[in-house]
């Protein structure tokens, strides 16, 4: 290493210095802002926000008597959370290719991978807060359900630890896809797509066997449902791994090696 | 400072960039002046660190543009005006980057009224920007962390004259207090106004290099009379190469004195003569940049 670079990176360490390179604090806090400043991206929030409230709405005045515990309740407030937030992810990422944004993104952070880790942050951090307003209002309807069934609030701690993995491996997944196609129509049609040609494979008697491994459908669906068991969970885990892993390698091999713009 | 050395860049077998080598110095405007497709934008980029290069260097500042810790705070870059979410506010795109970079907010507004984006405009959709607003914002973005060098391409385009008078002025006053500059065009006024020096690319190579005055010093003499075929059979009995001008007359490759001369031997009465200036230049810049540049060499 030169003499050169290393003032350079005395420089960067100076507190407040005008060189000091963005931590991932801040280009989280940017990654952020930016998943909530478009005109897409304040109604995404929006609709993932007046649909979990229908959700817990319906719910409480249309279920049936031993289905209003939180429990059920909050089972259903995660839906469209898990449903739309990772196309909030693969906008997140592939707009920046569709709306030509990564000319500014990247000339401001030149080191490619740092941004997408402020990304995947960032999508992490908006899926807990997700999590935490259906837990608010799942709780909220079922205090005004008043259910007489037995054990209305009782939530085994494993199953809202599913339930942060359900919603938060959601929005690493949409993040993945939006990367590894850097086009947002495309990647939305094949993040919907891809787990039902999963799932009609399944149906196919000689595949079944390894397609319960792979389909996201019939693998992470007792996630929001059940305590999972040892066999559930492995199933689980190959399917995650499957789905967030090889989006975001392909994302990461193309974002590295390829050119920008 | 901004540095390119034997750039080349090759796509699907053909060099886009080829041999490219050049300096851009502190206190100066350069020029990078080409037709569409000659390989401008494509070296900007690599000087950026969007696109890697095939063989050669690029760096900015003495060392690779992604080896700069904040880039943003050294380095203004516009690579292209319509690279702006459609959805986002004026003003919140360049929150966005100073937020980025660590600048306080409070200079976004101070660079909206720089760059002409009054209040109601900033609070638009970047969707319902015009270019020449789009280029106003993507420079208000260039600026927004105080950098020493700017990298603009077709930063002109979508402007109306007085934007490109404003645009002249704010480059002009950039370079005077010691930063550099690189902007490119395809058009040759709107460079030739605003940079000290010129760098001629065509289909990828570099064709001429310098000051307007070094490149105007082969341009050659700018020749008129009324008799046009007179002239060009004196021009001819001289020996003098000369081809048609654009407006009429003759464009010689000689000096005035020379040119006199012949018409005087032809008995032609002259009402033009003079070093051809910008006619010249816009005709060298034709032929550096037309038939691989060869013919202007």
């Amino acid at each position: 290493m030169s003499a050169h670079a290393i003032d350079r990176e005395e420089m960067d360490a100076a507190p407040g210095g005008r060189e000091r390179r963005p931590g991932p604090a801040r280009l989280t806090k940017v990654e952020l802002r930016k998943m909530v400043d478009t005109r897409s991206g304040f109604w995404l929030q929006l609709a993932v926000l007046g649909l979990t409230v229908l959700a817990v709405v319906i719910t409480v005045l249309a279920g049936h008597s031993e289905d209003k515990t939180f429990r059920h309740v909050l089972s259903n407030a995660l839906q469209p959370a898990g449903i739309l937030l990772p196309v909030v992810g693969i906008l997140l990422v592939s707009s920046e290719w569709s709306q030509r944004t990564a000319l500014v993104s990247f000339a401001l952070v030149p080191q490619r991978p740092r941004l997408i880790v402020a990304k995947l942050l960032a999508g992490i951090v908006l899926a807990l807060a997700a999590t935490v307003v259906a837990l608010a209002l799942a709780a909220l309807g079922t205090a005004l359900a008043s259910s007489s069934a037995p054990d209305v609030w009782a939530l085994p701690i494993g199953l809202l630890g599913q339930d942060v993995v359900y919603v938060v491996t959601a929005m690493v997944i949409g993040i993945g896809f939006g990367l590894a196609l850097q086009s947002s129509a495309p990647a939305i049609v094949l993040y919907f797509a891809l787990p039902v040609a999963f799932a009609a494979l399944g149906s196919i008697h000689a595949l079944h066997g390894i397609v319960e491994w792979i389909n996201t459908a019939e693998a992470l669906e007792p996630l929001t449902t059940t305590v999972m068991g040892g066999h559930e969970w492995a199933q689980g885990l190959v399917a995650l791994a499957l789905w967030m892993g090889v989006p975001l390698t392909i994302g990461m091999w193309r974002l590295t090696r390829g050119e920008i713009g | 400072m901004i540095e390119a050395e034997k750039l080349t860049k090759r796509f699907g077998g053909r060099a886009v960039v080829d041999d490219v080598t050049f300096r851009c110095e502190p206190g100066t405007v350069t020029g990078f002046l080409g037709p569409n497709g000659a390989g401008k934008t494509t070296t900007m980029r690599m000087i950026c660190g969007f696109s890697t290069p095939d063989s050669g260097r690029a760096g900015v500042l003495g060392g690779a543009y992604r080896a700069l810790s904040n880039p943003g705070r050294r380095v203004g870059v516009l690579l292209d005006a319509s690279a702006q979410h459609g959805g986002r506010r004026g003003r919140e795109a360049l929150a966005i980057s100073a937020q980025t970079m660590g600048v306080e907010e409070g200079r976004v507004d101070d660079l909206l009224g720089l760059v002409g984006l009054d209040k109601s405009a900033a609070r638009k959709r970047v969707r319902q920007y015009s270019l020449g607003m789009r280029q106003r914002l993507g420079i208000a973005n260039a600026l927004i962390g105080e950098p020493e060098v700017l990298i603009l391409d077709e930063p002109a385009n979508g402007l109306d004259p007085e934007g490109m008078r404003w645009m002249r002025g704010l480059l002009r006053d950039f370079a005077e207090r010691g930063g550099t500059v690189l902007l490119s065009s395809h058009l040759l006024h709107e460079v030739d106004a605003i940079a000290d020096r010129l760098v001629i690319i065509g289909s990828g190579k570099i064709v001429a290099e310098g000051s307007k005055e070094e490149l105007l010093s082969g341009a050659g003499t700018l020749v008129r009379a009324d008799d046009a075929p007179a002239l060009g059979r004196a021009l001819a009995a001289a020996g003098l190469p000369a081809r048609e001008a654009d407006g009429g007359g003759f464009l010689v490759e000689a000096e005035p004195r020379a040119v006199g001369a012949a018409a005087q031997g032809g008995g032609v009465a002259l009402v033009h003569l003079a070093p051809a200036g910008d006619a010249g230049l816009e005709q060298l810049f034709f032929d550096l940049t037309t038939d691989d540049g060869e013919e202007g060499k």
